[in-house]
């Protein structure tokens, strides 16, 4: 191969790729029992990160950037007057193998703009992702996008030989879909997801009887929405959120603030910056749904429809409801202590191993690592002094605010310093 | 109280005979030190520490009985840090468990198992680490080679890893703080030394294929960052500047 044109390809594919956030490689477990090459085990593996801080773990590409499609926020719309490339499938799969046989790579996130139509492409997705199981017994991890439109016996397939499948939602309601996407709908992206949900559901109930069902994405699937792009507030992001976990199962939904990359007016200008802390209150208010037991409604609600960008929104909640608190750390339960500002699941976990052995004081929760500079107003323990002195609401925001060292807080007090 | 010096090879097993001493011949106050790093001392009794894989291995059942495999673990997660002094923080956490026949290993209150935890804990991050940022490079006789020099020996660490996952290619992981390496040669991993001068790192050793990967794994990098979300802060505390050294991305 043309090493000048593969590297050409390369660098306007990736490009492209780099706006689908999800870089998971965790989740997954595949053996590598064929002397084959690769493994994909349940937990991933960052292997560089790039600037922005994030984790490059799989080989994030294209397979083109042809696209029939306009939708306004995508870099590789249609009208877009950009370089176009598409890789041959072995190309693909020999980069894969190469950069995989260096350690430099988990494995494959293989996606594509959508040429003639979606079981065109859809097929050739697939196509990699077989060559790459059966011809090179490769056992590493794969990322299949899962194309609008595709067709089921599509689906099917694409689910033996990925480990993750995932649709990209993009925009959280159907108005603001109508309006940057008018070529896409609804029930395209609800189709794939849905067959994928079921045939997981099959072979789950089937592996119970058939030791031997082969693996039908073992990593789940995935989904993203773009944030800052539409208009919507928080709560229909996450509520939309919370039903797609509840609905189809997935593993993840990505929050990505938009980047402009159009002029269109329908969109946020050029230059106008990423909402990167929005993203961040809305990864946490996730995190809350999925593994600190809160429900959607207790976070956001008609009455709260944004999440405070200066404060996290386990303290918000906490906030409005500092009737059940303070928490005695020696004997609530695990859930309870989830829901105490600044104890994190880590921070919890250490605390019930450890009160196992002594009543804990303020002492003992300090060596043990737990941060106390926010929880320290939530809770009380082994000791006389605890510093809930029946602060109103707002008081205690200011005095936490004040006393933490955000990075964003510049972003918050009103003025700017004028001698620093 | 007059101490008693254990002077052992710097083995697991001269470790764990070590302990086994201390019982056997009811040592009160023990210090327990690798030869490598023993300086004769005027005072106090010096012993030595043949190991022994028999004595080894019933202090070690002893300890798993009572820690479990979770907690024998950090044990010896613990211990391939290698940290000067470390083997009596290890020694009164194995202490305190035989005393008091409990498993220890989460009792945070006590400061020597909490110094075990955060010391295991340092070695778990290096091997995870290890595995992440060693950077195969194919040398011409067809062995993917990669240089290492990691804080703590986590070479026993890593290797099931590798054996696991490349089964199908020959490679060589080569410590060359600790001067040995694994090689995997199809079958099965050995530990191996190379008798290494700096010639090793060569270009000429490499394929012309190499040289291509490298870049193109380059460009990946660059492309695949997004300008508009720089933050580098962010950036150099997944990747601290130290590992750079293996990162082909991170060269000029």
């Amino acid at each position: 191969m043309s090493f000048d044109r593969i590297r050409e390809k390369l660098n306007i594919l990736a490009d492209a790729a780099k706006y689908d956030v999800s870089c998971a490689s965790s989740g997954s477990n595949r053996k590598n029992t064929n002397k084959g090459i690769g493994n994909a085990t349940g937990m991933g593996i960052c292997h560089t990160y790039t600037q922005d801080g994030r984790c490059v773990s799989l080989l994030k590409i294209l397979l083109t950037n042809h696209c029939i499609f306009d939708c306004a926020y995508c870099v590789t719309r249609k009208s877009n007057d950009i370089k176009r490339a598409a890789f041959k499938v072995q190309e693909v799969v020999d980069l894969t193998i190469n950069f995989y046989r260096r350690n430099y790579i988990e494995g494959l996130f293989l996606s594509s703009g959508i040429f003639k139509n979606a079981d065109y492409t859809m097929e050739r997705l697939v196509a990699v992702a077989k060559k790459l199981r059966l011809e090179e017994n490769f056992n590493g991890y794969i990322h299949l996008k899962s194309i609008p439109g595709a067709s089921d016996e599509l689906m099917k397939e694409a689910g033996l030989y990925a480990d993750r499948l995932s649709v990209n939602i993009e925009i959280p309601t159907k108005a603001g879909l109508k309006e940057l996407a008018p070529d896409k709908n609804h029930e395209d992206f609800i189709k794939p997801m849905t067959k994928v949900k079921n045939e997981i559901m099959q072979y789950n109930s089937e592996k119970k009887i058939i030791k031997s069902t082969p693996k039908y994405a073992p990593a789940g699937q995935s989904t993203q929405m773009i944030i800052g792009a539409s208009g919507e507030n928080d709560m229909q992001i996450m509520y939309t959120s919370n039903y797609l976990y509840n609905r189809f199962d997935l593993k993840r939904v990505y929050y990505s603030g938009y980047i402009p990359v159009s002029y269109d007016k329908r969109l946020p200008v050029i230059g106008t910056e990423v909402p990167v802390l929005r993203e961040n209150r809305l990864y946490q208010t996730d995190w809350l749904l999925r593994f600190y037991g809160f429900d959607i409604r207790e976070l956001l609600n008609p009455e709260h429809p944004n999440l405070d960008l200066d404060i996290d929104p386990k303290l918000t909640w906490a906030l409005r409801n500092l009737n059940q608190f303070p928490i005695n750390v020696n004997t609530a339960d695990k859930m309870l202590l989830a829901r105490v500002p600044g104890l994190g699941m880590v921070s919890v976990n250490k605390i019930i191993n450890a009160r196992r052995f002594r009543k804990l004081n303020w002492e003992h929760l300090k060596t043990i690592g737990v941060k106390l500079n926010r929880a320290k107003y939530f809770i009380t323990c082994n000791s006389k002094h605890f510093e809930h002195k029946d602060y109103a609401a707002s008081q205690l925001k200011q005095i936490i605010v004040n006393s933490s060292n955000s990075k964003h807080k510049t972003a918050f007090t009103g003025q700017l310093a004028l001698f620093t | 109280m007059q101490a008693t010096t254990l002077v052992y090879d710097g083995s697991f097993d001269g470790f764990l005979s070590s302990i086994f001493e201390i019982y056997e011949q009811r040592i009160t106050n023990p210090i327990i030190i690798k030869k490598s790093e023993f300086q004769n001392q005027l005072f106090g009794e010096q012993l030595n520490i043949i190991s022994n894989s028999n004595h080894a291995k019933r202090v070690w059942d002893g300890i798993k009985k009572l820690l479990k495999p979770n907690g024998s673990k950090l044990l010896y997660y613990a211990f391939l840090s290698e940290i000067y002094g470390l083997e009596n923080t290890l020694f009164k956490v194995i202490k305190y468990a035989f005393e008091t026949q409990k498993n220890v290993i989460s009792d945070f209150g006590n400061s020597h198992v909490l110094s075990l935890s955060k010391t295991a804990k340092k070695v778990s991050r290096e091997k995870h680490r290890m595995e992440a940022f060693v950077r195969f490079q194919q040398t011409k006789d067809g062995i993917y080679f990669a240089n290492i020099l990691p804080d703590f020996n986590v070479l026993p660490l890593i290797n099931s890893h590798f054996t696991k996952r490349y089964a199908d290619q020959k490679w060589i992981i080569y410590d060359l703080k600790r001067k040995y390496g694994l090689f995997y040669n199809l079958v099965k991993t050995e530990v191996i030394t190379l008798d290494l001068n700096n010639n090793i790192l060569n270009e000429d050793i490499f394929t012309s294929e190499e040289h291509h990967y490298e870049t193109l794994w380059k460009d990946y990098f660059k492309s695949t960052n997004i300008e508009e979300r720089v933050n580098n802060a962010l950036h150099v505390k997944h990747v601290p500047k130290r590992y750079w050294k293996y990162l082909s991305e991170k060269h000029p």
